[in-house]
C-alpha cells in the first residue's frame, strides 16, 4: 500500500511553506527517521523525516516550490513488495504552484490590507516586507547606530529567534551584543534593567509576553518606577519586546493579551504596532527613547507583508495614533491585530453602506486621546476592539475617556469588542468564539447605528 | 555525564567554603593603619548616630512608613567600601541608609528624604527605601526583597560590556538569599563571568524569621556552589575582617574570574523595621551581641590599645559626628515638603 507524504505544519501558525530541497529522489529506499526534504517557512528551516519504510515512488512537488499548503501530498512512498512505479500518482494539489507565480505577499495576508499611510511622503519608494523583517531591520539599524544597544533573551542568538525576529543579528553583531539567556525571565529581565540603569540600552526579547509575567516585578517595580523614586536621577532606557496576545491553538497559558496590564503603569510607554512600517519606525523610536518601553508584537501578524517606505532612518513617533481608514458613520478604535479585524469588518459594512473610520492607536500609553476624541466627535459613535479581557480592559479606558471628553457628541453608547471573559480554550471552535470576530464587529456597529 | 562534569568544578568551588568552619573566616583580618582605624571608626559612628537619630525622629512622627535601621551592621558597608574604588557600582535592599553614608552621600539629603522633604536625595519622592546617586554609582535603595540581586548583576553586566575593571557590589540579606531570582542571577553571573561581589548580610533574621527556620542551607557562603561561585564566611562585626575579605573578593572579580560570594555574619540590634515587636528573640540575645561583639567598640578598643588616638581624640570625633547628624536633623525637620507640582514630574524623561 502506498503512502502519501504530506506537507507538514511546523508551527501552530504555519499555513504554507517552501519545499526548499529534496534529499531523496524517486527510487530511493527510505526508512523511518531518514531526512526526506527541507522545508522553509518565514520562521525557520526544518527537515522532514520519513515516518514509514519503503521506496520513494514519486516526488509530487519539485524542490524550490513556494507556498505549498500544509497537508498537500509532496511525495509517495511505496510499501514493501510494491512496484514503485505502480503507485497511483495523486493529483498535485493546486496550491503547490511553482515559484514563478509567487505573489509578493502570502495569500492569507494580502498587502492590500495594509492601511494607506498619509505620513509617508508621496513618491517614496516602497519595499514589501513582513512585520518580522521590519522588526529585525529596526534592531539592526539601531545596533549599527549605537554600540550601547544590545539584545538579550531566550534563543535570540544561535537559534536565530524563537519566532525568527532576531535572524542574522548574531552573525552581524556577535555574541557580545546578541545574547542567549537561560530560561530565567525574572533574572535576565532584572539584569537588563540593571544594565539599563547603568546607561546601556538593552532590548529584552520575551519569547512571548506570557512568560514576562515571571519578570513583571522587574518591569513594573524596577524599570518603570525608579525614575520617580530617584527624583529624576535614575532613568532606564530599555525595550521589552515580544509577541503578545492570542497565538493559535496553544491554550490558555500561551494566549493572552497583556496590553491593559502594562498600559495602567505610570513610568512605562506601551507600543503595539500593526503594520510593518509602523513596527519598524516605532521600534526604532522605542530603542532611542530614554524611557522603559513595553513593545507588544503579535505572532499572527509576524509573517504578514506590508509596504514599508525605503527611507533612511524611518522613525514613527511614539504616542501618535493614525487614521488608517477615514469614514463618517462610526469610529473603530483599535491597535495591533485589532486593525486587521477592523479592516475586514469595514469591507463588510461598506457593502451595507456603512462608512467606518478606523483609528490605529499604535501607542497605548501615552494614549493619543486627541485623535480618539476628534474622530468620535465627527462620527458620534465609537467601537473599540481588543483581544484582551473585557474587565478593566483598554476599551473600558477608551469608553471612559470618550464619555468624559465627547459626551455631547455621542449618538449611541460606546461598544467594546473584546476577548471573552474566559481563559483561552484549546478547541478550534471554542478558540474562535473566545476571540473577537468579524460578524460580532459588524453586528455591534449596526446595533449602535440602530440598523 | 553531568555528574562527572560537575564534580571537579564543584570541588573547586567548595574549597573556600569548606575551609571555613562557621564563624571562622578564611581570609585573615586586615591589619589597619592608624588612618584606616580612625576612618572606619568615624564612618561606623556616623552611621550609628544617624540611625539612632532616625529612630528618634520616627518616634516623633517626622519619618513615616517603613524605616529599617542598620545599627549593628555598620562594619559591613564600611569595610567593603574601604576596599572598593571609584566607579564601582553599589546596590542594596531597603536597609540602605548606612550604604549611602558610607558612599559619602550627604547626611542632610538622606535624612531629608526620610522626612519626605524637597531637599531629600529623591526630592522627597522616594523615602527611606529609595535613594540613588549617579555620581556615587549608587543604584538604590530597593524595596522588593531580592530584586537588587538581578539589578546588581546587570550593573556588573554593564561594566563587563564596557570592558572597564569596575565591579558591582551587590548587598542583600539572608532573607533575600532565598528568592528565586537570586539563583537565576548567580547562574548568569558565573556563566558570563560578570564582576559582581554578592555580599550577603546575614543578620540572622529575615524580618522575624530566624535563619534556621527559613533556610535549608544556613551557610550562605555555599549558596553558589552549584554554580561554581566561590564563597566564604566573614565575621561581619569586625571591619578588618570585612575589609580583607572584600579586598580578596573584589580582586577576584576585577581580574575577570566572575562573581564571588561573601557571607557577612552580623546582627541587627533594632527590629526589622520600626514597627517590629521583637517577639522572636530575647533581650538577652541582643544584649549579648552588643556587649561582646559590637563593631564600633571593637575598633575603639583597638585604637586605644594601639595608642592610635586618645580618649579625648575619640571624644572629639564623637562630637563632630553628632554635629553632622544634628545639622542633618535640623535640615530634615525644617526643609519644606516638595512642591505640589512635583507630583507629576519624573515619571518619564
Amino acid at each position: 500500500m502506498s503512502i502519501n507524504v504530506l506537507m507538514p505544519a511546523l508551527s501552530p501558525t504555519m499555513e504554507e511553506g517552501k519545499l526548499a530541497k529534496w534529499l531523496k529522489k524517486a527510487g530511493d529506499r527510505v526508512k523511518s527517521g531518514d531526512v526526506l526534504a527541507e522545508i522553509e517557512t518565514d520562521k525557520a528551516t526544518m527537515e522532514v523525516e520519513a515516518v514509514d519504510e519503503g521506496i520513494i515512488a514519486q516526488i509530487l512537488v519539485p524542490e524550490g516550490t513556494e507556498n505549498v499548503k500544509v497537508n498537500t501530498p509532496i511525495a509517495v512512498i511505496a510499501g514493501e513488495g510494491e512496484e514503485a512505479s505502480a503507485a497511483p500518482a495523486p493529483k498535485v494539489a493546486e496550491a503547490a504552484v511553482p515559484a514563478a507565480v509567487k505573489s509578493t505577499a502570502a495569500p492569507s495576508a494580502p498587502v492590500a490590507l495594509a492601511p494607506p499611510d498619509s505620513e509617508i511622503p508621496q513618491g517614496t519608494k516602497m519595499v514589501t516586507m513582513t512585520v518580522r523583517e521590519a522588526l529585525r531591520d529596526a534592531m539592526a539599524e539601531e545596533m549599527r547606530r549605537d554600540g550601547d544597544v544590545f539584545v538579550m533573551g531566550e534563543e535570540v542568538a544561535e537559534y536565530q529567534g524563537a519566532y525568527k525576529v532576531t535572524q542574522g543579528l548574531l552573525q552581524e553583531f556577535g555574541a557580545k551584543r546578541v545574547i542567549d539567556t537561560p530560561i530565567t525571565e525574572h533574572g535576565f529581565a532584572g539584569i537588563a534593567v540593571g544594565a539599563g540603569m547603568a546607561g546601556l540600552k538593552p532590548i529584552v526579547e520575551f519569547m512571548t509576553f506570557n512568560f514576562a509575567m515571571q519578570a513583571i516585578d522587574q518591569i513594573v517595580n524596577s524599570a518603570a518606577k525608579t525614575l520617580y523614586m530617584s527624583g529624576g536621577q535614575m532613568g532606564c532606557p530599555i525595550v521589552f519586546r515580544g509577541p503578545n496576545g492570542a497565538a493559535s491553538r496553544v491554550g490558555a497559558q500561551h494566549s493572552q493579551d497583556f496590553t491593559a496590564w502594562y498600559s495602567s503603569i505610570p513610568g512605562l510607554k506601551v507600543v503595539a504596532p500593526y503594520s510593518a512600517a509602523d513596527a519598524k519606525g516605532l521600534l526604532k523610536s522605542a530603542i532611542r527613547d530614554p524611557n522603559p518601553i513595553v513593545f507588544l508584537e503579535n505572532e499572527i501578524i509576524y509573517g504578514q507583508s506590508f509596504e514599508v517606505p525605503e527611507i533612511e532612518d524611518y522613525l514613527v513617533p511614539i504616542g501618535k495614533a493614525k487614521t488608517v481608514r477615514p469614514g463618517k458613520d462610526v469610529s473603530i478604535i483599535t491597535w495591533s491585530i485589532g486593525v486587521r479585524y477592523a479592516m475586514n469588518a469595514a469591507i463588510e459594512l461598506e457593502k451595507e453602506g456603512i462608512d467606518v473610520e478606523i483609528i490605529d492607536l499604535r501607542t497605548i500609553r501615552p494614549m493619543d486621546l486627541e485623535a480618539i476624541l476628534t474622530s468620535v466627535k465627527k462620527t458620534g459613535r465609537c467601537v473599540t476592539i481588543e483581544e484582551g479581557y473585557p474587565q478593566s480592559g483598554v476599551g473600558a479606558e477608551i469608553a471612559a475617556q470618550v464619555m468624559t471628553g465627547a459626551f455631547d457628541y455621542l449618538d449611541a453608547p460606546v461598544v467594546r469588542i473584546t476577548g471573552k471573559d474566559v481563559p483561552m480554550p484549546y478547541a478550534a471552535n471554542l478558540e474562535r468564539l473566545a476571540l473577537p470576530s468579524i460578524p460580532e464587529i459588524v453586528a455591534s456597529v449596526k446595533s449602535i447605528l440602530y440598523r | 555525564m553531568p555528574a562527572t562534569r560537575a564534580a571537579p568544578a564543584a570541588k573547586a568551588a567548595r574549597k573556600p567554603a569548606a575551609e571555613a568552619t562557621p564563624n571562622l573566616p578564611v581570609t585573615a583580618p586586615a591589619v589597619f593603619s592608624r588612618e584606616e582605624e580612625l576612618q572606619s571608626y568615624r564612618m561606623m559612628l556616623l552611621i550609628r548616630r544617624f540611625e539612632e537619630k532616625s529612630g528618634q525622629m520616627y518616634g516623633m512622627g517626622l519619618i513615616g512608613g517603613f524605616c529599617h535601621l542598620y545599627i549593628g551592621q555598620e562594619a559591613i558597608v564600611t569595610g567593603v567600601q574601604m576596599a572598593s574604588k571609584s566607579g564601582d557600582a553599589v546596590i542594596t535592599g531597603y536597609r540602605d541608609h548606612g550604604h549611602m553614608l558610607a558612599l559619602g552621600m550627604d547626611a542632610k539629603g538622606v535624612l531629608a528624604e526620610l522626612t519626605g522633604r524637597r531637599g531629600g536625595l529623591s526630592k522627597g519622592k522616594g523615602g527611606s527605601m529609595h535613594m540613588f546617586s549617579r555620581e556615587k554609582h549608587f543604584y538604590g535603595g530597593n524595596g522588593i526583597v531580592g530584586a537588587q540581586v538581578s539589578l546588581g548583576t546587570g550593573l556588573a553586566f554593564a561594566n563587563r560590556y564596557r570592558g572597564n575593571d569596575n565591579v558591582s557590589l551587590t548587598y542583600f540579606g539572608d532573607g533575600a538569599a532565598n528568592q528565586g531570582q537570586v539563583y537565576e542571577s548567580f547562574n548568569m553571573a558565573e556563566l558570563w563571568k560578570l564582576p559582581v561581589v554578592y555580599i550577603i548580610e546575614n543578620n540572622r533574621y529575615a524580618m522575624g524569621t530566624a535563619v534556621t527556620r527559613a533556610s535549608a542551607q544556613t551557610d550562605f557562603s555555599r549558596r553558589g556552589i552549584s554554580f561554581n561561585i566561590p564563597g566564604e564566611q566573614v565575621d561581619g562585626m569586625d571591619v578588618c575582617a570585612v575589609k580583607a575579605a572584600a579586598d580578596k573578593a573584589i580582586s577576584w572579580c576585577r581580574a575577570g574570574n566572575g562573581p564571588y560570594i561573601l557571607e557577612m555574619q552580623t546582627y541587627r540590634y533594632r527590629g526589622h523595621s520600626m514597627s517590629d515587636p521583637a517577639k522572636y528573640r530575647t533581650r538577652e540575645e541582643v544584649q549579648k551581641v552588643r556587649d561582646e561583639s559590637d563593631p564600633i567598640e571593637m575598633v575603639r578598643s583597638r585604637i586605644l590599645e594601639k595608642k592610635f588616638a586618645s580618649e579625648d581624640d575619640l571624644k572629639k570625633i564623637d562630637g563632630e559626628v553628632r554635629n553632622i547628624v544634628n545639622e542633618a536633623a535640623e535640615f530634615a525637620t525644617n526643609d519644606p515638603e516638595p512642591e505640589v507640582s512635583e507630583l507629576y514630574t519624573d515619571i518619564l524623561i
